[in-house]
């Protein structure tokens, strides 16, 4: 025999099941409850940077729309600054970087407004080309599923960044790279999350 | 420059895999290729922070929080309590804890739930609220019901709480569900299966805790939830491999 490590157990993670608006986005469950709901204002009123629109699909292993996905997404200022006590800096008044977002439950679309991250910090003082880090839940999702959007307008960025050079095959690392297209004026990337299949996007363990 | 200490690799065999076919619903929404594991960075050392001012102090009340004044909801009442942990038994403060649950007879208030239970007046189903400084937490609600839910014809859904967890981080993140001791669904729930660590398994199972009921009033069950821990010292990685 010998000791016990007394570490704890992490808690197992269960899905968030079809009905996960209620706890976390409840107006869309049809209902209001709460004086404000939370992450619908990633940026705030005062971040610096370029005001970028991200939107997509998520798409299931058979081809079609996932209707019930919510996704929330984490990133950095413009300035690559984090909105944490280790996040590298102060951060402008009001922008927080998180934010919640459920897709269409008619579409299967989604989309938040947000400015486009810089570049941060990378380990072994490398540099991370500017990211979005993505959590993505749903009925039959057993775990949350991490993955990152970049963007293809920073190639060089991009090239060098020290995550995607992780993945061995250069083929899939498309897939977390969204594509720039402007609207009305306004930069808009598109991302679409494929769960499955042909093109599956990259998911990461963090 | 300092490395941030890094979040301990999770054990993913107490998680439940992505493709677990008894959960029908996982097989076409799961990966087949291999995930990459990344080691920490900023981008998942830092997550968002949350505050009293983001939430108020009635959300996490399910009895009153959407009941009309003098009502409440029918079922059960009690107190769902316990701490939020990481690995190293540290609590973990002030971190946001969000449940949502149906209500006493099985139903949800949900667009898209269509059960014949009926929807309870007084009972939205959700609630919010901020660990202390010890990482405890505290709600007041009703026990939900089971429900059928179409895995198989004849699967259901024992009793539980679904609950949002942050931590401090964004590799912290978790959502998983609570069940209550005692109840004979749980071992043949298609979802809790999902899990191959009976031990994890248990850990999702609140305990009765006479300790904490309000005599002649409320019944409570003690729910603790361990996140991921941290590392205390710092390592410089070797550059082999990078």
């Amino acid at each position: 025999m010998v000791q016990r490590l007394d570490y704890l157990r992490e808690t197992a993670s269960q899905t968030a099941g079809p009905y996960v608006h209620i706890g976390l986005a409840p107006g869309a469950a049809g209902f209001d409850i709460y004086a404000r709901e939370l992450g619908c204002d990633i940026a705030g009123p005062n971040a610096a940077g370029e005001r970028i629109r991200v939107e997509g699909l998520v798409i299931d292993g058979t081809g079609a729309p996932v209707k019930d996905v919510l996704l929330e997404v984490w990133q950095a200022n413009a300035e690559g600054v984090y909105a944490h006590p280790e996040g590298g800096g102060a951060v402008e008044d009001g922008f927080r970087g998180w934010g919640r977002v459920i897709t269409d439950f008619d579409t299967g679309a989604w989309g938040f407004d947000t400015v486009k991250p810089g570049k941060v910090p990378g380990r072994m003082g490398r540099v991370q080309a500017p990211h979005l880090n993505l959590w993505i839940v749903a009925r039959g999702i057993n775990v949350g599923q991490n993955t990152r959007i970049y963007f293809d307008d920073e190639a060089g960025a991009n090239a060098a960044d020290p995550v995607l050079n992780l993945i061995e095959w250069e083929n899939r690392r498309r897939t977390l790279v969204a594509r720039r297209e402007m609207r009305d004026g306004k930069p808009v990337y598109r991302f679409d999350i494929r769960l499955q299949g042909a093109d599956e996007t990259v998911f990461f363990v963090i | 420059m300092t490395r941030p200490a890094e979040y301990y690799q999770r054990n993913r065999a107490l998680h439940p895999p992505a493709l677990t076919p008894g959960y029908k619903t996982s097989v076409a929404r799961s990966p087949r290729q291999s995930l990459i594991s990344l080691e920490n960075t900023i981008s998942e050392i830092t997550g968002p922070r949350f505050g009293h001012n983001d939430i108020d102090a009635g959300d996490n009340d399910l009895l009153t929080n959407y009941a009309r004044p003098g009502e409440g909801p029918i079922g059960e009442r009690i107190i769902l309590h316990g701490r939020v942990l990481d690995e190293n038994a540290r609590p973990v403060a002030g971190t946001l804890v969000e449940i949502w649950q149906a209500n006493a007879g099985g139903r949800y208030r949900h667009r898209k739930d269509s059960y014949l239970a009926p929807i309870d007046p007084n009972f939205g189903g959700c609630g919010r609220t901020v660990t202390d400084e010890n990482g405890y937490y505290f709600f007041r609600t009703v026990k939900p019901g089971a429900y059928p839910w179409r895995n198989y014809v004849n699967s259901w859904r024992p009793a539980h709480i679904h609950l949002s967890i942050f931590g401090a981080a964004f590799a912290q993140r978790l959502i998983t569900q609570c069940y209550f001791e005692g109840d004979p669904l749980i071992p043949i729930c298609p979802i809790v299966q999902t899990i191959p660590d009976p031990e994890a398994v248990a850990q999702l199972v609140a305990k009765l805790d006479l300790n904490a009921t309000i005599p002649l009033d409320s019944i409570a069950y003690k729910f603790d939830i361990v996140l991921r821990g941290r590392r205390s010292t710092l390592f410089e990685n070797r550059l082999e491999g990078n």
